[in-house]
């Protein structure tokens, strides 16, 4: 008997409703029933796994449970397209965006987000901090000349809903979450990532740094009211900022 | 070309090695002599994982083992990934490099489990070819492992032991002999276990993997056990390895524990186990 | 803001956020800590739980049949929407940066 395509083993692999393929057996003629339930077991139960690994805030916000069923419908739409598994579920939070019966939660695909940053920072390649010494070197009239490269392990995510507060309650026996906006920047001084609330314009100023722009230039971005001292002082004592190099005048 | 001075691991116990136990392990091996990571683990561009393999490098020899290849996939081999293996391999140089006789991938799509294979002449050709596109652009023998079985193919016209020493053949591969797989496929599929060692090509094996399994049923009420590598290895498994040892030599013994991962204390215990059955087979050599 | 006057705060920025600092860490500790594990994310060859369990269950796994069934903290955690009522529809917007060659 032709045993089935590896199409048609998957195809029946991922429906636990589908018949189990012919050909297949326990080695003794009898039909291979239970037998290929093990491999269901296995793609589902891991990848399942996976995502709670990958999605602790969102799973502890939601329930085990709801993850679970959250995580049978996600692996069967969006199996890993990498064996990977250190970077499984980047489509989650459209997938959490997009279903109606989260609607009331609109939160949730920003909290997928921060999630996915911190493994991306995790495994993101090492920098050595840049040491403040080099800043304090550059004459006043100079500083806003200066480029600052971030560390690659440094991420941004921008968010309308109190996102630090809302990741701190859950991992990090945090007050309840205040009803405010909040950006976050993940940074990763050794080896461990930790999310930090950016004050207002933190996001914008940032992400200017990143795109190669002068401290002068974004702090314009950043606009007025920014709290400069303490936003360079949180990405200095992180290790955030790796490179100086002045701009050519 | 395959460079004939590639390195190999030592003829002692190995560890499949988990992060938790970095420290502990590093103060207090016991027997363990080399230690196998699983490449995908060690495939970002930097943070912890890295900087462990540094210092742990140092100290013990390493044997790389690729868990998602899909050597055994109707599709070609994922180009990126081979990059990436061999990136990995360049950087560490290990004393070994293995995957499995499997699948993983389809149509793009990773479904992170060792799939099975009939063993016919259509696979055999598809994984030969494989074979020698990995070895080729790794410059590195490649080990293939025997896979744990839950059920067998009606289109099958190899053995898998005559099946794996034919890809031996045809490749240049070396074996790696999961010695619990061969217990488990055994129970399910219903033959003798010592019998598949027996008939298995030993001179090829340059690795032995052990591990823990757990036992279900299938609906007929037959024994079905499943690879679960979440427990100690199993008393018949032990006296597998011990014939196994008694019929090829001494060779390298891994202990591989995957899930509900135990205290370092408890794995260096099972190592000191094996290290025991290679002392036994030696004695009686 | 004049040039004068970013020149300055820029200035005083800059010599606030060394005051406050300490020095630089010594050397990175490559020992894991416990939350580290689950940030790795993990690839291994073990097999799963047998017969009985999730990839078994005939659930409709269309996602318009899943239904939200227990709760979590999203309860407790209770956030009103914003104080002007407006949403601005968060997302990450990935940092573009010149990568070494």
């Amino acid at each position: 008997m032709t045993a089935p395509d590896q199409g048609e083993f998957i195809a029946a692999l991922l429906n636990p409703g589908a018949p189990v393929p012919s050909g297949l057996t326990d080695g003794a003629r009898n039909p291979a029933a239970r037998r290929f339930d093990v491999y269901r077991n296995n793609v589902a139960v891991s990848l399942t796994e996976a995502m709670h690994t990958a999605f602790p805030v969102v799973t502890r916000l939601l329930g085990a449970t709801n993850m679970d069923g959250l995580a049978g419908i996600y692996l069967r739409a969006h199996p890993p397209r990498t064996p990977l598994m250190m970077h499984y579920g980047a489509d989650f939070p459209a997938f959490l965006a997009a279903l109606p019966q989260l609607a009331h939660l609109k939160y949730l695909p920003d909290v997928a987000r921060l999630e996915l940053a911190m493994r991306r920072s995790y495994h993101a390649a090492d920098a050595k901090g840049l040491n403040p010494a080099a800043l304090a070197a550059v004459t006043p009239e100079r500083l806003g000349d200066a480029l600052l490269g971030l560390a690659p392990a440094t991420e941004v995510i921008i968010s309308g809903w109190p996102l630090f507060d809302i990741w701190a309650f859950n991992a990090a026996d945090g007050p309840k979450p205040r009803a405010e906006a909040q950006d976050v920047i993940v940074t990763r001084p050794e080896f461990d990532p930790m999310p930090h609330l950016l004050p207002s314009g933190g996001a914008a100023f940032v992400q200017a740094l990143a795109g190669g722009e002068t401290l002068g230039a974004a702090m314009d971005r950043a606009g007025t009211g920014f709290d400069l001292p303490a936003t360079l002082t949180l990405l200095l004592s992180q290790g955030a900022i790796t490179s100086l190099t002045m701009k050519d005048p | 070309m395959l460079d004939s001075r590639a390195p190999s691991l030592p003829l002692k116990p190995g560890v499949g090695y988990k992060a938790a136990h970095f420290a502990a392990l590093r103060d207090d091996p016991g027997t363990v002599a080399w230690l196998e990571i699983h490449a995908e683990n060690y495939m970002g561009a930097g943070g912890r994982p890295l900087a462990q393999m540094r210092a742990l490098s140092e100290q013990f020899a390493i044997s790389v083992h690729g868990v998602g290849l899909s050597i055994g996939g109707e599709a070609p081999l994922d180009g990126d990934h081979i990059d990436r293996l061999k990136h990995l391999c360049d950087w560490l140089e290990p004393a070994s490099f293995s995957e499995h006789l499997a699948w993983s991938t389809h149509d793009g799509a990773f479904f992170n489990d060792l799939l099975p294979l009939p063993y016919t002449n259509a696979t055999l050709e598809r994984v030969a070819r494989h074979i020698d596109q990995l070895q080729d652009r790794l410059g590195r023998q490649m080990l293939l492992e025997n896979p744990s079985s839950y059920l067998a193919f009606d289109e099958s016209t190899w053995s898998e032991t005559d099946f794996m020493g034919e890809l031996a053949r045809r490749t240049g591969c070396g074996l790696l002999l999961d010695v619990n797989n061969v217990f488990v496929s055994a129970t399910n599929l219903g033959y003798d276990p010592r019998g598949y060692i027996d008939a298995f090509p030993l001179q090829a094996v340059a690795e032995i993997h052990l591990g823990g399994h757990d036992t279900d049923s299938d609906e007929r009420g037959a024994p079905l056990l499943i690879d679960s590598h979440g427990c100690a290895v199993a008393d018949p498994v032990w006296a597998l390895l011990a014939h196994t040892l008694k019929q090829g030599g001494p060779k390298p013994v891994l202990i591989e524990w995957d899930t509900d991962v135990p205290e370092w204390a408890v794995l260096r215990a099972e190592c000191a186990r094996a290290a025991a059955a290679l002392t036994d087979c030696a004695a009686t050599v | 803001m004049s040039t004068n006057a970013k020149t300055f705060a820029i200035a005083g920025a800059v010599a606030a956020a060394l005051g406050g600092f300490a020095a630089p860490q010594a050397e990175a500790q490559a020992k894991e800590k416990c939350y580290g594990i689950s940030l790795a994310g993990q690839n291994d060859c073990a097999a799963g739980p047998g017969t009985t369990c999730a990839g078994t269950s005939t659930v409709d796994y269309q996602g318009n049949a899943w239904t939200l069934v227990d709760v979590g903290t999203c309860l407790e955690v209770d956030v009103p929407d914003m104080a002007d009522g407006s949403e601005r529809g968060g997302s990450l917007e990935p940092l573009e940066r010149d990568l070494p060659a």
